[in-house]
């Protein structure tokens, strides 16, 4: 293993440490429950208050979309682990401005138990949560006999569109309805071809052959639908994006926002033969590409693999996506 | 020992936490195979955060107190999804010990029935999922069948448990992150029924 860390053991804290230092002007860090990572200006008088999190080891996700017109909160776990209920409580109660507050949470069991747990002592405590569980991974076939699909890229979509909702000043429920909205809307499926290490294991998380894929990986390395022999690009992009549009389906005159996103290990320059072979792809059914975002947004430590998220529009979500946000990942209009 | 009093779950508790330390490797490389690689860590960062704290305790504690400071610390340090499942386990448990100050062998079978129907209910996993209910159903049914001796008891529940986790080998999983893996997860042990195998095994072996 060879990796830019100090301690194994560290790794998260001192990342966290780094970021609050980097990003000073947008966000604070609560170190007492470890950790949360608040917008400086919380909690936002009137505004719905916005928190997600999540094992470490996705950067920038969910951290990297704190700040205005996005989360207010996010909750950083151990590597690859759900946080504790103690520091999304805290997270709930430092944003809450007595609009409520939207827990946005990947679909994995334990992020599901940890933020229910939360979300029942923040009732107790008085303050509204309502949840939105985000699985947007095509790649998982069978609901009912697995713990169903997986939370992957369109999270950050949920993220935004829900964000943006609030800083307009959407009440609880309508912020809600925007995130299921979306999150029933959004297709994502993703590939690997080549595993990452958590610090603290020492070990990659899955063998993969120096000519294998594995089609349809989670971001921590869960095996998707099937191991094949390496491909060509293209041909790769069209066994990601094919399930996705079949699957909602994506159909004829739809407007689309792409989004390419690298899973750690993948260069911007391979993203975009990605994108020109997906964008290809939508012309030729005759989707609209209404908007394009292209980086590694959703990864998975220094994993090489992409995914693809294809999420439909109307002229309210699109409005939604447009609206200026001002985050340390992700920033336009502001 | 006629019963097991606040002393004897302290004595377990500490042996755990020296029993998880000594196999976190172990239990890791299991979760590695069918899941995310970090079930001993976890687990060994939740139960040493116990072992800190186990002083701030009263001198004499019941079981109940024992259990539920265990409960709380778990479900504060562990994260993923064994801490909200063990941290609901140990706190039905403590609260199916309530005052009493020794545990006998109808109190012991009603703790681990509490124990298992709490994993159950915040999992929702039913047997033969290939999840810790497999090692702790198995556990429980042996345990109300082993009569009035509590030694008898824990030693039923110990062994039930172990063959629990090595009975979900063959198993396909449904719930968790091995679910992902389909057919794939046959031939591996499920972690989280061997760490409950582990825990019920050093209870077994506490005097």
């Amino acid at each position: 293993m060879k990796k830019l860390i100090n301690d194994p053991a560290k790794t998260v804290d001192e990342g966290v440490a780094g970021f609050a230092a980097a990003h000073s002007d947008l966000v604070r860090v609560v170190i007492d429950p470890p950790f949360v990572v608040v917008r400086a200006d919380a909690p936002v008088a009137g505004k719905v208050g916005l928190v997600s999190g999540g094992g470490s080891g996705h950067e920038p996700l969910h951290a990297g979309f704190v700040g205005h017109g996005m989360l207010d909160a996010a909750v950083p776990g151990a590597m690859f682990t759900s946080p504790t209920p103690d520091p999304i409580l805290e997270a709930t109660k430092q944003v809450d401005a007595g609009a409520g507050v939207l827990h946005i949470v990947k679909n994995y069991t334990g992020d599901v138990l940890n933020f229910e747990t939360a979300a029942d002592l923040a009732l107790a405590e008085g303050i509204e949560v309502q949840s939105v569980i985000v699985d947007d991974d095509v790649a998982v076939k069978d609901s009912l006999y697995t713990a169903g699909r997986r939370g992957v890229a369109g999270t950050m979509l949920v993220e935004k569109l829900a964000g943006a909702a609030a800083e307009r000043g959407d009440s609880l429920d309508r912020v809600a309805e925007i995130a299921r909205t979306v999150n029933s809307q959004v297709r994502s499926m993703g590939l690997a071809l080549a595993p990452c290490t958590v610090p603290h294991a020492g070990e990659p998380s899955f063998e993969l052959g120096e000519d294998e894929v594995e089609i349809g990986i989670g971001i921590h390395g869960e095996p998707g639908r099937a191991r094949i022999a390496l491909e060509p690009a293209d041909r790769l992009v069209d066994r990601l994006i094919e399930p996705i549009l079949e699957d909602l389906p994506f159909a004829k005159d739809d407007r689309v926002v792409l989004l390419v996103n690298g899973m750690g290990g993948t260069p911007m320059s391979e993203l975009y033969i990605v994108f020109r072979r997906a964008a290809e792809v939508l012309a030729e059914r005759g989707i609209d590409l209404a908007r394009s975002l292209v980086g590694s947004y959703v990864t998975s430590l220094e994993m090489q693999g992409v995914s693809i998220t294809l999420l439909k529009v109307d002229d309210d979500l699109l409005d939604l996506y447009d609206a200026p946000v001002h985050t340390a990942a992700l920033r336009w209009g502001r | 020992m006629s019963g097991l009093d606040g002393a004897w779950t302290r004595r377990w508790i500490e042996a755990v936490v020296a029993e998880i330390a000594t196999r976190k490797s172990e239990l890791t490389a299991l979760d590695r195979a069918i899941g995310d690689g970090d079930h001993g860590e976890n687990l060994d960062r939740g139960f040493q955060a116990v072992l800190g704290k186990l002083d701030a305790l009263d001198d004499a504690p019941t079981p109940g107190a024992v259990l539920k400071l265990v409960a709380t610390t778990l479900i504060s340090t562990v994260g993923g999804a064994a801490g909200p499942l063990y941290g609901t386990a140990f706190l039905k448990a403590a609260m199916a010990a309530g005052d009493r100050p020794e545990l006998d062998a109808t109190g012991l079978v009603e703790v681990l029935t509490a124990a298992r129907d709490g994993i159950v209910a915040r999992g929702k996993a039913e047997p033969n999922d290939k999840t810790m209910v497999d090692a702790w159903s198995p556990a429980v049914e042996a345990a109300g069948a082993a009569g009035d001796d509590v030694r008898a008891v824990l030693e039923a529940a110990a062994s039930a448990a172990a063959e629990g986790a090595i009975a979900t080998e063959p198993l396909v999983a449904h719930k968790g992150r091995a679910s992902y893996l389909g057919e794939r997860a046959i031939g591996h042990r499920d972690p989280g029924a061997e760490s409950t195998a582990l825990i019920l095994r050093v209870a077994a072996d506490t005097r």
